[in-house]
Order: C-alpha cells, then sequence, then structure tokens
C-alpha cells in the first residue's frame, strides 16, 4: 500500500481527493490498482497502446521514474508516489497557415504555407482555369493563392513522379521543381506517362517540362539535373514547402527522409512493387518518419527493384496521385492528412488497407534523442556497394564475355548454357540452345546438369547468374563460367535482331 | 460550443495579452487560477520546451508543481493553464489536442506580428476525442484599456 498524489485535473476521477490509496509492489501494480478503483483515470493516463502519455510523470519520492525503473521501479510501503502533470501544446510546426480562418475539421489548423510567405492575386486566366476549385468552399481562392505561391519538389520524373507531377501542374502548384538525370528509355514508356516515345533518349527533365508546360504554362519549373547526394539534397530541398518522395530504392529514401527530418519538410511517400503500392506523409514535426518505420534497411538484395521484380503500368499512376493529393492537401491545409497513417494498396484485390504509425521517440533521427543529426553516406547503410566503373578486365576463371561465348560456339565447342530468368522472361529473348532452369529451382534441380560439362550461366544482367554460379561451384561444380552482362550484352553485342527488356 | 464559461478579470486578460507579446515571436505559457470558473490570478511561466518556442510550450514538472503551490497560496485553484499562439489562429492544435489534460481551463491568445487579438478558450471532451470551446466572459471589473500585468 502506498500514497498516490493525484493533480487537479484528474480529482473528478477520485471523488474529489488529492491522495489515494493503492496497493502494489511496483509503479505499474500501484497504477494497475489505481486505475481499477478509478476507472476514469485510465484514458488519460494511458494511450491507446496501454503505455503511459508521454505527458504523464510519475515521480517516486523526488525521483522520476524514467530514471529510475520506470514502471518496474519498486515501491514501497512509506513511499509517495505523484502524478505531476507537464503542460504542453503549441501551434503547429511543419507550416502555418496564412490566414487566421478556421479550419474545417477537428483539431483546428493543421497545415498551410508558412504564414509570411507572400501570396499573389489570381489573374482572370487563373480564375478560369481554376474554377472547379474556386467554387468549392473547401478550396475556394484563398487555398488556390496558397497553391500558385507554394513550391513543391519532385525527387524523380518516373513512375510515381510523372503522374504527380502532372496533376501538380494542372492544380496549380506555383513552382514544382523535379530531381532527376536519366534519359527516357522505350522500358519507362509503359508507366512514366510524362515521357512519350519520340522523348526516347532525350533527359527526362526535358521531356517533363515539356509535357508540364503545355499542361499549365503558369507553373514554373525547376529543373535539377543531378542525382541526389547527401552534400546537395539539404541544399536542393531547403527552398520548397513539400518534397514528394518518387525514388526507386533504399539508399534514396533514406536520404529523402532523413533531409526532410532535418529541415522539417513534409515528405509526401510512395513506392510501388509489382501490384502493391504504399503511400504516406511522413517527417511532419508531430507525426513518424520513414525510419519510425523502418530503423534500418532491409539486406542488400532481399527487396528486388522494379526493374528486376517488375511492376503494373498503372500502379505507380495510383500511389503517384495519392501523394499529389497529400501535398496539395498539405499546402491549402484541409482535410486528414496521411499523417501517421501507412496506407497500401493491393491492384490485384484492389483493396487499401491502413496501418496506423506512431513517432517513435527512439527514432535515430526524429526522435527526443536522434544519433543521426546531419546525413550520412546512405550507400553504405544500406550496404550497397556503389557501382564502380565498369571493369573493363574479365576475369576469364569465372566469366565470359558474349563475344567470346559466340567465337566458341561458333567453333564448335560443347558449352552447356543455362539461362537462370523466369519463364515469362525466356519467351522475350534467348541464347539458341539454352536451358531453362530458373535461379530458385538451382538448387533443387542442379543434378540434372554434368559436373564434367564446361556450364555457361547467364541471366538478364548478369547478377542473378552470379548468385548460382556460387551455388553450383560450391556443390562441386568446378567449369562455371558466368556470361557478363547478360543477355542484354548478348542481344547488344552478338544478336540484335532479339528484343531487349 | 460548450456549455462551459470561464469568466476572467480584466487583469487577467491584459496580463495574458501583455506576455503572449513580450514573447513574440515565442509561445508565453502559465497558469490560470481562481475558483468556481473564475480566473483572478495568473501565473506566468517559463516556456522549457525543447522543440523550438516559435511553435510549441511546454510547461515542465516542477513549474506545473510551482503553480499549484501558487493556487494554493493564493487562496484558489488551478483552473487551467494559458499559452499564444504567434502569427497563428487561437484554435486548439492536434499537438493541444494530443497533450490536454482533461478538466481543465486551456486559454488560447492569438499574436498576429507582435500584437494580441483573438483570445479563446477550450475544454477537453471526456473521450479526448475533441476540444470544445467554451465561452469566456470578462468579469465586472472588465474595461478596455491594459492594466498592470499581474505576472507571477
Amino acid at each position: 500500500m502506498a500514497k498516490i498524489l493525484i493533480p487537479t485535473p484528474l480529482r473528478p476521477y477520485t471523488d474529489k481527493q488529492d491522495a489515494v490509496d493503492a496497493s502494489g509492489a511496483t509503479v505499474g501494480e500501484l497504477l494497475s490498482d489505481l486505475t481499477t478503483k478509478h476507472a476514469g483515470l485510465k484514458a488519460h493516463l494511458y494511450n491507446e497502446q496501454g503505455k503511459l502519455r508521454s505527458f504523464v510523470n510519475i515521480y517516486v519520492n523526488d525521483e522520476d521514474i524514467r530514471y529510475l525503473q520506470k514502471e518496474q521501479t519498486s515501491v514501497k510501503a512509506d513511499d509517495t508516489v505523484s502524478i505531476i502533470p507537464s503542460v504542453a501544446g503549441g501551434a503547429e510546426t511543419t507550416l502555418a497557415p496564412v490566414s487566421p480562418k478556421p479550419q474545417s475539421g477537428e483539431g483546428g489548423a493543421r497545415t498551410g504555407l508558412h504564414p509570411e510567405r507572400e501570396l499573389s492575386e489570381l489573374t482572370n486566366e487563373e480564375v478560369k482555369r481554376y474554377s472547379r476549385h474556386l467554387i468549392m468552399p473547401e478550396v475556394g481562392v484563398e487555398a488556390q493563392k496558397k497553391l500558385k505561391a507554394s513550391r513543391v519538389l519532385c525527387i524523380g520524373a518516373g513512375g510515381l513522379g510523372s503522374p504527380a507531377a502532372l496533376y501538380l501542374a494542372a492544380a496549380g502548384v506555383g513552382t514544382l521543381g523535379i530531381v532527376d538525370f536519366d534519359t527516357v528509355d522505350f522500358s519507362n514508356l509503359q508507366r512514366q506517362i510524362l515521357h512519350g516515345t519520340p522523348d526516347v533518349g532525350r533527359s527526362k527533365l526535358a521531356s517533363a517540362k515539356d509535357k508540364l508546360t503545355a499542361i499549365n504554362p503558369n507553373v514554373k519549373i525547376e529543373l535539377h539535373e543531378t542525382a541526389l547526394t547527401s552534400a546537395n539534397a539539404l541544399e536542393l530541398f531547403a527552398p520548397y514547402d513539400v518534397i514528394l518522395d518518387g525514388t526507386d530504392n533504399f539508399p534514396t529514401r533514406y536520404l529523402v527522409n532523413d533531409a526532410c527530418v532535418l529541415l522539417g519538410k513534409p515528405n509526401a511517400y510512395g513506392s510501388i512493387f509489382r501490384f502493391e503500392g504504399q503511400a504516406s506523409v511522413f517527417a511532419t514535426k508531430d507525426g513518424p518518419c520513414y525510419r519510425c518505420l523502418y530503423p534500418e534497411p532491409p539486406p542488400p538484395g532481399l527487396v528486388p527493384s522494379c526493374a528486376e521484380g517488375g511492376v503494373l503500368g498503372v500502379l505507380p499512376g495510383m500511389i503517384g496521385i495519392i501523394q499529389a493529393t497529400e501535398a496539395i492537401k498539405l499546402i491549402i491545409g484541409v482535410g486528414e492528412p496521411l499523417i501517421g497513417r501507412f496506407l497500401i494498396y493491393d491492384a490485384l484485390k484492389m483493396k487499401f488497407r491502413e496501418l496506423k504509425l506512431r513517432k517513435d521517440p527512439d527514432c535515430p533521427v526524429c526522435g527526443t534523442h536522434p544519433t543521426v543529426t546531419k546525413l550520412i553516406d546512405y550507400e553504405q547503410f544500406c550496404g550497397v556497394v556503389p557501382a564502380a566503373p565498369e571493369p573493363a578486365a574479365v576475369n576469364h576463371a569465372t566469366e565470359i564475355t558474349s563475344v567470346e561465348l559466340k567465337q566458341r560456339l561458333d567453333r564448335g565447342d560443347k558449352l552447356k548454357i543455362v539461362d537462370v530468368r523466369e519463364p515469362n522472361e525466356y519467351q522475350i529473348n534467348r541464347i539458341p540452345g539454352s536451358e531453362l532452369i530458373p535461379l530458385g529451382d538451382i538448387p533443387k534441380r542442379y543434378e540434372e546438369l554434368n559436373k564434367n560439362d564446361e556450364i555457361v550461366v547467364h541471366c538478364k544482367m548478369g547478377g542473378r547468374s552470379a548468385k548460382a554460379a556460387d551455388f553450383l561451384r560450391s556443390v562441386g561444380f568446378t567449369k562455371v563460367l558466368n556470361l557478363k552482362g547478360g543477355i542484354l550484352d548478348w542481344v547488344d553485342k552478338v544478336d540484335p535482331s532479339q528484343p531487349k527488356y | 460550443m460548450s456549455s462551459q464559461r470561464l469568466t476572467i478579470t480584466s487583469e487577467v486578460d491584459s496580463a495574458i495579452r501583455q506576455h503572449g507579446q513580450e514573447t513574440y515571436p515565442h509561445e508565453c505559457c502559465g497558469a490560470l487560477v481562481g475558483r468556481d470558473g473564475a480566473v483572478t490570478a495568473v501565473v506566468a511561466l517559463p516556456n522549457t520546451t525543447d522543440e523550438g518556442p516559435r511553435r510549441r510550450f511546454m510547461v515542465r514538472p516542477s513549474d506545473y508543481q510551482l503553480a499549484e503551490r501558487r493556487a494554493t497560496e493564493l487562496g484558489g485553484e488551478l483552473l487551467g493553464f494559458y499559452h499564444s499562439h504567434p502569427d497563428h489562429p487561437a484554435r486548439p492544435s492536434q499537438y493541444d489536442l494530443d497533450h490536454a489534460w482533461p478538466n481543465f481551463a486551456y486559454i488560447i491568445v492569438a499574436v498576429a506580428t507582435g500584437v494580441a487579438g483573438d483570445m479563446t478558450v477550450w475544454y477537453l471532451q471526456e473521450d479526448r476525442s475533441r476540444f470544445e470551446e467554451g465561452s469566456l466572459n470578462h468579469g465586472e471589473n472588465s474595461h478596455p484599456d491594459p492594466t498592470p500585468a499581474v505576472h507571477g
């Protein structure tokens, strides 16, 4: 039995008493007994996860239990336990609203542009163009002016960046920045709708600017033809209000997240793979960040990229437009942003699921005691070895080039060619005489191969077949060569009549 | 609008406004002391937030205890807290809601470009789902010109 002191706001739940007795050997047990006897206290002391709320402080005598053994702190009969409030609050942080007009929805103002941002009037042409926005009370002239004054940065002009940028430009975002350094490839056209067939070979930025300007010449397009790196990210992000992450790899995703947290810029996040997409809004002041969800990246190679695993072409349309929607809501400050919510979309089932996300107080970048306080080497963090310049030398003990392979086949050398790709890839192109054994089947089918044969393994680009070669060597094959550059190199150098993918 | 009413004296009104103007562009905070829904004194408290005082305030536990002691010394009770929203409307934010205590009056004063404007009072709903706006009344002595601040 110990005495618990009750602060003023909680006394209505303890029959106005400022001290009550409760039993238990630890703080946790005492509080459990207390909330059993006085049930009204529970919701105010504990959050939905059953943890003590951050602004509830429990002291044993004069010591905060956070510095003792937390709820396991033992309590003796003559100890005094106090519940002491911290009182906290404040205006919103990420982006303050421009005008003090009441916002829709509960809880009042959430986001918007910085109050010092100057808003300019809409021209007659703009009034006409945006009339379907202007007649909605939730948007109206004020919000349209905020859109006009806003600055959004799209990381990537690819699958996600394409639909997002098209709609943001159409909606009247005043300044749209795009970071990309790629050129348009035929394999992009199935989903990257900023670019068309005549753009193949052009820079993605030049192509994007043409399309966006055609839709809305009022939008100022800022092109950043560079790879996003730890050295330039903060400087690139700083002039923008919202960052839209359309990246396709983990190092850049962590880089975008951390830079957004460090600068206090909201990150309208999206990602796609095969038939599944994800979206959320990270790095707002009170909301979680990507690292609260995934503190560490997956081991390299575990999660395949879209280039390896494929992606349904319309999928980035769906997700990119969710990102654009969230960016617009953040700017004009309406509705319920996707903060603390992680949306998962399954195109095959045509279902959305939503996970609740919490800001992790121990998050290494946005937690209360961050260990990441500046941008780091994200390639290293994600265990990715930076792509070395294409080594000219071929290791003849383990590798063979497509030209050498062709020469040896023409000489009549007896070579067993094993294609370790998937059957649908084998249907697109193949090396004549090759046998298909997908990488995943090699461990159970390698006995079909003869250890005395000289074996050449290949895949699309050489990555999967290197794994297959390693495996075969591990089970006693000694004459295994990996086709360097895969079938793409074969098509380029030996058989250009075949299609590439 | 909830049925909750809070009455403040003109001294309290001007003390809160002046405190908000003094700390602008940072948020100010303090305790409301009185009895039976009538605030008769305020206790100005330091803003100890470590998240940036332009957009946050924090009354740490030791200052909370000080406020309770001062309330007792002044012959009243702790009725709630006030804080300012610099360049921001006098409406509670999601952050305010997430950190609110029940049965307290929360006065918010908007301070736009250094000048105190709207003042409102809010009460947390019992289910913590939202704030309800209460009605803020000025006591009998209320008159428009500012009187000396009653800083704790």
